[in-house]
């Protein structure tokens, strides 16, 4: 089973983008404090993001006539681990970048392509995604929010979305509703719906997390007129349009690297006070290991996805592992370095690790609880 | 080449020769010699040998699904390390034994020490060949023995990958074993295998057998000399797999699992044993720390992307 994971090799062409992307993103983010790289791709910047699409990193996979750059998922794999790799600031295009311009690509419509593409290329249609609700985490398909249908065609929204990441920063939200049917109906009767988060009847109030970010909001629709263009792809066919974009959103380098800006800083860490003995250089070793692995499986992923295939079950054995060893960063780390209370420590250093210590519950819950995603490759076993 | 004019005929010949019955009377001491003289007459023995010396001229790379094949079906003789071993000695101008090779890299037990016919040592370049005479571990049913006063430590690498991908061969084989068997074992009215709390472990030993291989793939791409980078990702990822696939596999099955007659034991001894092998997950990680810790300030991205 799962043996078209495979190792694969990134183009040169794409390997080649490297250079001129790290000047730029050093040119950024060079007097960036560690503790602030570590956000990962948490960290919000619509400067960067929309210097990002001058320069031509974003639409990566987005065709030209569209305003994107033509190339593909291995090009953008390259540009994404050189931005976690830095720890670079790309929260405001992140999801735009990574599946509302896939989703909108393959299921919208020409007007709606021509309209929202060219400005995600250029950093300056930010999207967010409303799945979750106060009743529906992992039960997705439980949503209540409703879009009725009006007369002239448009849209009537009603309803609460919550744990929406970057929500108060964004332009649009992709929105997963019910346009039929009721809750009972399950996966029937869901829509996604393209949000204008401008429009009157919207409040969104961001909500701070244990760490003093707010990174996430909750969203609340009320009688929100939407036009008859709103509508994504087909009227009833929301989850299964979900379902495919999860292949994009769980099978990235980003489901590796949310530690490895910590991890990098701790090996400043061991060069600056000189320690190389075999227990430092095990954990050393281990943690840089995993690392390795994962990032060919990621890679093995993304070929797939080059591949035209849609490999949901991988995406998720894949983000899985990856999310057990970004989680596994902190605690490791934490444990030596509390080891050795002898030995100086740079106070960036440890307020770095804290924050991930305290952030990591999260990397197995956005795009997927753990227990959802094991449920997911069950059913690639053939057990459900 | 399409690989599976390879992959069909060498899984055959496993199939036919290397039944469970064929490999439980090796390990009880029987005859190794029939099971031996088909892989010799097959050819594949020689597939790393490079063309002008009568080989294949195979990669490392093209034989791993074939290497992997020998661990998925439990192969009780030697049949990867004597295809490394018949390579580096025809590289290094010398002759190839007709029997089974097994290769000595440390203090410990060698694997397939009890049923070679020759021990290699020493060097790629400069390669010693000795007769075998191993120690019993005294271990139920091994074929592993202890091979005193040889040095291959030099060897320690390419065997680690050997190692790493017979493993990852292991693995997938106990996954498709554990999840059948999830699926046919009922209690409370229903498979195992419906049970979430069942499901979660066999997802988590599928991811790591999908660990395993890719490890080992990253060894096998680095070919027949190795670096030590590669090998050290290879042979701590599929070590690091071996131990957690045979727990899951094992508690899935319950107490049919440790019997000597069901098969699965026939595997998870061997992934036991090849996970200590020419260096466990924590032997790797210290010379992976090593190397990274010499390269200073690469960040993790950057080294990794050498591998």
């Amino acid at each position: 089973m799962f043996e078209t994971l495979t190792l694969s090799t990134l183009p040169p062409e794409d390997e080649a983008l490297r250079p001129a992307l790290r000047a730029l993103i050093h040119e950024a983010i060079a007097d960036t404090p560690v503790h602030r790289r570590a956000r990962s791709w948490q960290g919000f910047d619509a400067a960067f993001s929309r210097k990002l699409g001058q320069a031509g990193y974003l639409g990566l996979s987005l065709p030209k006539e569209y305003g994107g750059v033509g190339r593909g998922p291995f090009t953008r794999f390259v540009v994404v681990e050189e931005l976690l790799s830095a720890g670079a600031p790309v929260a405001g295009h992140w999801i735009a970048d990574r599946q509302s311009g896939p989703l909108i690509l393959h299921y919208g419509t020409e007007e709606q392509r021509q309209f929202y593409l060219p400005r995600i290329s250029k950093g300056e249609a930010l999207f967010c995604i409303g799945m979750s609700e106060p009743g529906s985490g992992s039960d997705l398909a439980s949503v209540r929010s409703r879009a009725e249908r009006q007369d002239d065609g448009g849209w009537l929204l009603n309803g609460q979305k919550i744990w929406t990441t970057n929500a108060m920063h964004s332009d649009y939200m992709i929105a997963l509703v019910r346009t039929s049917g009721t809750t009972a109906d399950r996966q029937q009767g869901l829509s996604q719906l393209i949000v204008d988060l401008k429009l009157p009847g919207i409040t969104i109030r961001p909500i701070v997390d244990l760490t003093g970010d707010a990174h996430f909001a909750e969203v609340f629709f009320e009688d929100v007129r939407l036009a008859p263009d709103a509508l994504i792809g087909q009227e009833g066919q929301g989850w299964k349009q979900v379902t495919a974009e999860l292949a994009f959103e769980r099978s990235g380098p980003e489901r590796v690297y949310s530690s490895v800006v910590l991890l990098d800083a701790w090996v400043r860490h061991l060069d600056a006070v000189g320690r190389k003995d075999s227990a430092t250089l095990r954990l050393l070793g281990s943690l840089t290991a995993r690392h390795a692995v994962l990032r060919e499986m990621s890679l093995a992923v993304t070929a797939r996805l080059v591949a035209g295939e849609s490999p949901v079950v991988e995406a998720s054995l894949m983000k899985d592992l990856g999310t057990s060893l970004e989680q596994d960063v902190p605690v490791l780390i934490g444990d030596d370095l509390a080891a050795h209370p002898d030995e100086p420590i740079d106070p960036e250093l440890y307020r770095t690790l804290l924050y991930v210590t305290h952030i990591a519950p999260s990397f197995s819950l956005r795009g997927g609880t753990r227990e959802i995603l094991r449920g997911i490759i069950a059913r690639g076993l053939g057990l459900r | 080449m399409d690989m599976s004019e390879l992959i069909d005929p060498f899984a055959r010949l496993i199939e036919d020769v290397c039944t469970p019955a064929a490999i439980r009377a090796i390990e009880e001491g029987g005859n190794t010699a029939p099971m031996w003289a088909a892989f010799t007459d097959s050819g594949f023995l020689d597939a790393l040998v490079a063309e002008e010396l009568g080989g294949a001229s195979l990669s490392l790379a093209d034989v791993a699904p074939l290497i992997a094949l020998l661990g998925a079906h439990a192969v009780p003789l030697p049949v990867a390390d004597t295809m490394v071993a018949r390579a580096i000695l025809a590289g290094a101008g010398l002759e190839i034994p007709a029997g089974p090779v097994a290769i000595a890299t440390g203090t410990g037990p060698a694997p397939f020490g009890a049923v070679a016919a020759h021990i290699l040592s020493g060097t790629p370049q400069a390669p010693v060949l000795t007769d075998a005479r191993g120690q019993a571990t005294g271990v139920h049913h091994d074929v592993d023995a202890y091979i005193s006063g040889l040095d291959g430590a030099v060897l320690r690498p390419v065997a680690a990958i050997i190692r790493a991908l017979l493993i990852s061969g292991a693995a997938g084989r106990v996954m498709d074993m554990t999840v059948a068997y999830a699926n046919e074992r009922t209690q409370f009215g229903k498979p195992i295998g419906k049970q979430q709390a069942v499901q979660q472990q066999l997802s988590v030993l599928a991811e790591q057998a999908v660990a395993a291989r890719i490890a080992a793939a990253i060894g096998a791409r680095s070919g027949l000399f190795p670096r030590m980078l590669d090998a050290a990702i290879a042979k701590h990822g599929a070590s690091l797999a071996a131990g957690q696939v045979s727990a899951i596999a094992h508690a899935v099955h319950g107490a049919i699992g440790i019997s000597e007659e069901y098969d699965l034991q026939l595997l998870t001894r061997r992934l036991h044993g090849w996970r200590l092998s020419d260096g466990s997950e924590s032997y790797w990680a210290d010379v992976l720390g090593g190397l990274r810790i010499a390269d200073r300030h690469a960040p993790t991205v950057d080294f990794i992307r050498a591998a």
